[in-house]
């Protein structure tokens, strides 16, 4: 049993099919499957341009000239933008600090930066317009690593700092730097029987959303402009937008189309400052499409990660204390770095109980490529570290890993390093415990008919490296804590409109939100919510527009919470006004309306008893009831900049994985078998989209445990595999089963008990295939992803 | 150039086509059918998955000028193919229009999509994409149908070995590919059913 | 941009000899990612997609003449007999829709080092039938290959077929990537027995600016098999021949570091490709019944 008290039931308000608890099927599910789902890249309208980007060569020069004389005079060309061409004095942008220019001025940082945009009539045109644009460069040189960044003779990527971060950094080429120090590391050393070392390295990784960037921008007669886009949060990107143009934000008017995936890598900006800029110069509609290698260049990575760790334990098992550092490279721009910043200093004890802490986490500025959100923000980084050095320390003391974790394992009620208490269910052990006790996948699965060996189940797959030949098998665990929303003080809020009107008979609900909705599930869920809330069959999602307040972004696990918990609150105030109205009408037919406890629930007002005093479409008549309301979540507060002391983070998520592999030992190669995951949702509102998150979160992280990784040229900070050819991520191939055990202990602050989903398991899923790798090989691996040559000493 | 070739049983004419165009560009841009997907644009992701003359290929790497004369099937035309395939009659299809505009349906056509009330007009398989929990972000769902019920006409009865090799060519990043192998296993089980 | 359809190989041909700098296109998966991508502006795209002579084989007594667009699922499907090693190769071809669409041909017109069908066409042993309006010849495959993504062929030449000696013993191809399907050589390890010959051939991709064979291990495996008698006794190969041989192939390779892989893997894991296809096909020959052949 775990510690924390049994799995929760959560009573629900109706018995109306499709509520929440059920695995209903999702409302877009028809037209994603006829092909008739329209994504951001399927836009277009009559006349539209073409818009097209040209890119820097170089990582780091000054643009000595630009001449775009013979681009302008291609026959098809509308239009040729510069830095120069941006129509108000602001021309940058950023998620946090307005560090990155709408068009490269004087300077360029990093590969790939926009440096002009054109617009033609085909995208041939458009592309042969930018090359006809002459750049002339002289080259700066190139900072790649915290050395070349923080020496006293640095160049500086940014000058004259204003940020809220230049204060406390030590250089200015840091973004931000937060410690979090508890306890005595120093004293609490002296305790530690065994100590334990090490230098780990992540690899840069790539969201690799199969959706290029795309966008169709629509002048319109009062001077302002449609944006029809596929992002993370409209309203985050109208805020960056609007001053760029000049234009007050209702007049750009956004609306989502499809999306196809984001995983935080469309949180930044693309195109759509762009594609504005030529639709309004042009007065006509431009749409833009990224193709795969300017996908590579057009959002921003997960920070590669240096991470430095010491920690010490007893005999008897018990952590005695953790020093760390974490350098983060963000490359050129800020991005969301100060937030990654915070996540992996204060998640980067990981879900153990340690009283000593002393951690530094900082990113940089280089000339690498920018970097920020990707799923698991900052917290991956360090789980891979970690959870690593736990493996060392269960070696060094003789201990079975899982029960070393356990032993250390955090709960409810425990004190974060941040002095934080956890409020809420905390199952680490019980995670643990619940994929060690799952069924091992048999050995040797490859061979069939007892002789022959069927290679697609082998290491090397269809490349017929191996008929079993060096094949070892490995098993290794890992278990991780994602903070879910966002963090350290940020006003972290979302709208939800909801309606409720009778149409032709029945009791329809309309919910509005400006959620993007990039394939997690989340119409699915908002649907649920207003059956189970107002107990009606008919739900209407409206597209996500910024007709309607702010969703916040759809990142850090927090839709279904934040707003889910806005739907949930707005159904909720219409439920009051129904019943008010009921009250007002019928209520003099009946004594319960004004005694009893009401529900909706099957089209009628019922009495908690289960009476029907009316229903729904009398009491509404005529007159539908609409609520727009912004909902929150509990406040919480930055983290102290010396000691990382403070109520950080709002909810904590929790995943566990059990890795087996099969490695072959001599070529280095590795066929993952099984990624079996424990997590604790708190609440699963669609089990079925549950068990999809945790399973594409699993395989994300088995990605770059094994393949995914952008390359950067360490001399020129140029990208060297822009492309699905050579950043490889896992196919059907490659990925193992992946069985899904799911804990539901409810979260008492959160709606209906529910915990974020979509991070947690990207978190353990690496380092627990790590694990199973070093476990089979007996190798060290210090870094991530593993390539052949790692296992094979080349 | 002028290119005319057949797409999912109507005759389809485009002008003007620049020589340099893909098959996928045409079919996007050209048609009004952008079911079929612009993912990587190199053969390297199989959302753009086309039956060429019956055979499952890339559109991003076929040449808008060698398609001339062929016979093209798109997901677009994925239920048509299917019931034809099992001797029904009743044409259907998506308007260029309806393709290319988007307006999410509200979940009162939701309760239409479960399993017990499949609607008519969906192949089996994109009905087992969805009730398996196959779909997400649904970029990679046109490409993986078009291989995936090709699959099923070649091998009606796949070992789990035999879907993930003929999906191998079909990159998904939402689902961790679980539950698009559930979608295959329920197609064909479904389709055993109806045999 | 032109784009030349020709109906029929004489007027390729004559198309291929008006325009020398016309790019043949068949399947497409070199040419049109070049294209998609912005790489390449040919003047003129040769489509031979028409020209249905590209699309069938023919089994001759000592060899097959494969047309040069007959696609690697058909090589797969219908030449596993004839030809085992190039069937395995066309197997481990990107993906299946790639497979159903790519052929020999266009390995051969982009003479990358990493073409899969390079290594098993060297071990099999072949001639790449090169054609223009001034007439017909045959190249050997060993003299095909002449610099990285460099070829034999003259300005008006098309390949039309490739001549692939049948196989008259087992035959392996391997093929290392840092992903289990739908991957690049790192580098890739074919080899064929022929035990009418006594000989071995091999055949190396990826490992060195042109695919090559390892001759110096070819012929140090002849000499030892034929010391030894072992094509006469059946008998097993000694693991320190294995050795030497896997070492020779290695020893073979003139390899590079780039994003696929190191120089220094690349050599080792053609040593343990060799070794291991050495043991397959040898426990093949000797007619072992625990032979693995692979799922082709």
């Amino acid at each position: 049993m775990p510690t924390n008290g049994a799995p929760t039931r959560i009573t629900q308000g109706s018995h109306t099919r499709g509520g929440i608890g059920e695995s209903t099927l999702r409302p877009d599910g028809t037209l994603k499957v006829t092909g008739e789902f329209a994504y951001a890249s399927d836009m277009w309208h009559e006349d539209m341009l073409w818009g097209q980007i040209l890119r820097s060569t170089v990582a780091h020069a000054e643009i000595v000239s630009i001449d775009t004389s013979e681009a302008l005079a291609t026959p098809g060309v509308y239009a040729v933008l510069t830095y120069d061409d941006l129509p108000t004095e602001v021309r940058h942008y950023g998620l946090e600090i307005q560090d990155t220019p709408v068009l490269a001025h004087g300077r360029v940082r990093h590969h790939g930066e926009p440096v002009a945009v054109v617009a033609a009539d085909h995208p041939e045109t458009a592309r042969r317009a930018a090359a006809r644009i002459r750049v002339e460069y002289r080259d700066l040189p190139v900072i790649t690593d915290e050395a070349s960044a923080t020496a006293p003779a640095a160049v500086l990527l940014h000058e004259n700092r204003t940020d809220p971060h230049a204060a406390h950094v030590r250089h200015p080429n840091i973004v931000h730097r937060q410690p979090i120090i508890r306890g005595d590391v120093e004293r609490a050393r002296r305790r530690a029987d065994v100590i334990v070392e090490g230098e780990y390295v992540f690899g840069m990784q790539d969201q690799a959303f199969l959706g290029p960037e795309s966008g169709l921008a629509v002048p319109a007669e009062d001077g302002g402009v449609d944006l029809y886009i596929a992002t993370q949060w409209l309203h985050a990107d109208l805020r960056q937008i609007a001053p760029v143009l000049g234009l007050p934000e209702d007049k750009i008017r956004m609306t989502l189309s499809g999306v196809g995936g984001a995983f935080g890598g469309r949180e930044d900006l693309s195109m759509q400052i762009h594609a504005c800029l030529l639709a309004l110069r042009t007065g006509k509609p431009v749409k833009m499409v990224y193709n795969r290698f300017e996908s590579f260049f057009g959002h921003v990575h997960r920070h590669p990660a240096k991470l430095y760790y010491e920690h010490g334990a007893t005999h008897d098992g018990k952590l005695t204390h953790v020093k760390a550092r974490i350098v983060l490279d963000g490359g050129a721009y800020a991005s969301s770095s100060p937030a990654v910043v915070g996540n992996a200093a204060s998640l980067g004890v990981g879900p153990y109980v340690i009283d000593d802490v002393d951690i530094e986490a900082v990113a940089l500025y280089t000339n690498n490529p920018p970097c920020g959100a990707m799923r698991g923000f900052g917290a991956v980084q360090a789980c891979f570290a970690y959870e690593a050095q736990m493996d060392k320390l269960a070696a060094r003391l003789g201990m079975d890993p899982v029960e070393f974790r356990r032993l250390n394992a955090m709960s409810q009620g425990s004190l974060l390093p941040t002095g934080q208490v956890v409020d809420s269910p905390a199952p680490v052990a019980e995670l643990l415990r619940r994929v060690k006790a799952m069924p091992l996948p048999p050995e040797q699965q490859w061979l069939v008919a007892g002789e022959e060996a069927d290679v697609r189940q082998l290491p090397g797959g269809l490349s017929n490296t191996t008929h079993g030949e060096g094949v070892v098998r490995g098993i290794g665990y890992a278990v991780g804590i994602k903070n879910v929303g966002f963090s350290e003080g940020f006003d972290d809020y979302s709208t939800a409109r909801v309606r409720l009107e009778a149409a032709g008979g029945e009791p329809v609900a309309t919910v509005h939100t400006a959620m993007a909705e990039v394939g997690q599930g989340g119409v699915t869920v908002h649907a649920q919510i207003a059956r189970t809330e107002l107990g009606v069959a008919q739900v209407t999602i409206l597209p996500a527009d910024t007709r309607v307040g702010s969703a916040g972004s759809t990142s850090a696990s927090r839709q279904t919470y934040v707003t889910g918990g806005a739907v949930r609150n707005a159904c909720e105030l219409v439920r009051e006004q129904i019943l008010e109205r009921g009250r007002r009408r019928f209520g003099a037919h009946h004594p319960a309306w004004a005694t009893a406890e009401l529900l909706l629930e099957g089209g009628k007002v019922v009495t908690d008893g289960g009476e029907v005093l009316a229903d729904l479409v009398d009491v509404l008549g005529d007159e539908a009831v609409e609520i727009e309301q912004e909902w929150r979540h509990r406040p919480t507060e930055p983290f102290d900049l010396r000691t990382g002391q403070g109520f950080g983070h709002v909810q904590y998520s929790f995943a566990a994985h059990r890795a087996v592999v099969e490695v072959d030992t001599e070529l280095g190669l590795v066929k993952v078998i099984e990624l079996a995951c424990a997590q604790d949702v708190g609440k699963a509102l669609n089990p079925l989209s549950v068990t999809g998150q945790i399973q594409g979160g699993t395989t994300q992280g088995l990605g770059v445990a094994v393949m995914e990784e952008i390359i950067v040229d360490p001399r020129t900070a140029k990208v060297r595999n822009p492309s699905f050819t050579d950043y490889l991520i896992p196919t059907i191939l490659d990925t193992p089963t992946i069985p899904v055990d799911v804990l539901e202990l409810a979260d008492d602050h959160a709606p209906y008990g529910l915990r974020g989903v979509g991070e947690a398991p990207t978190l353990s899923s690496t380092p627990a295939v790590l694990a199973a790798i070093r476990n089979a090989t007996g190798l060290e691996l210090n870094r991530t992803p593993v390539r052949p040559e790692h296992l094979t000493g080349g | 150039m002028r290119v005319n070739f057949t797409v999912n049983g109507r005759p389809q004419q485009a002008d003007d086509v620049w020589e340099g165009e893909s098959l996928l560009y045409v079919l996007r841009e050209r048609l009004g059918l952008p079911g079929s997907k612009n993912a990587c644009e190199q053969g390297e992701c199989g959302s753009c998955t086309v039956r060429l003359d019956g055979v499952p290929v890339c559109s991003c790497l076929v040449a808008a000028g060698q398609a001339e004369g062929r016979e093209i099937v798109t997901v677009e035309g994925l239920a048509e193919h299917a019931r034809q395939r099992a001797g029904g009659e009743d044409a259907c299809g998506t308007s260029l229009d309806e393709a290319r505009r988007w307006s999410p349906r509200g979940p009162g056509s939701q309760s239409d999509e479960g399993s017990t009330s499949p609607r008519a007009t969906l192949a089996p398989l994109q009905q087992a994409f969805i009730d398996a929990g196959a779909v997400q972000c649904g970029f990679c769902t046109p490409g993986l149908l078009v291989a995936a019920d090709e699959m099923l006409e070649r091998n009606p009865n796949p070992t789990d070995a035999d879907i993930r090799e003929a999906l191998s060519g079909n990159l998904c990043r939402c689902t961790g590919y679980e539950k698009i192998m559930d979608a295959v296993r329920l197609a064909a089980a479904r389709q055993g059913e109806e045999a | 941009m032109d784009f030349l359809r020709p109906a029929s190989w004489e007027e390729a041909l004559a198309a291929k000899a008006e325009h020398p700098t016309a790019v043949p296109i068949a399947g497409g998966t070199d040419v049109m990612v070049e294209i998609n991508f912005d790489h390449r502006r040919p003047e003129y795209l040769l489509d031979l997609t028409r020209i249905g002579d590209l699309y069938e084989w023919e089994a001759g007594e000592h060899s097959v003449r494969l047309g040069a667009s007959v696609p690697y699922t058909r090589i797969m499907e219908n030449l596993r007999t004839e030809l085992p090693g190039l069937a395995l190769a066309s197997h481990t071809v990107a993906s299946p829709q790639i497979r159903n669409r790519g052929g020999v041909g266009g390995n051969l017109g982009t003479a990358s080092p990493a073409g899969d069908a390079h290594p098993a066409l060297l071990a099999a042993g072949a001639e790449v039938e090169a054609e223009s309006v001034r007439g017909t010849r045959r190249i050997p495959i060993d003299a095909f290959y002449t610099g990285v993504k460099r070829n034999a062929l003259a300005a008006d030449e098309l390949i039309r077929a490739v001549h692939i000696n049948k196989a008259d013993g087992p035959q392996q191809f391997s093929k290392v990537g840092t992903r289990n399907a739908m991957v690049i050589a790192v580098c890739a390890f074919g080899l064929a027995l022929h035990p009418e010959t006594r000989t071995v051939r091999t055949g190396i991709g990826s490992a060195a600016p042109t695919p090559i064979r390892a001759t110096a291990a070819e012929e140090f495996l002849n000499a030892a098999l034929d010391e030894d008698g072992l094509w006469d006794s059946g008998r097993i190969i000694t693991p320190s021949v294995a050795k030497q041989f896997a070492e020779l192939c290695a020893a073979a390779c003139n390899p590079i570091d780039d994003v696929r892989g190191t120089a220094r893997y690349r050599r080792h894991a053609v040593g343990v490709m060799a070794r291991r296809t050495l043991m397959w096909t040898w426990e093949s020959y000797r007619g072992n019944a625990r032979t693995m052949e692979g799922a082709a």
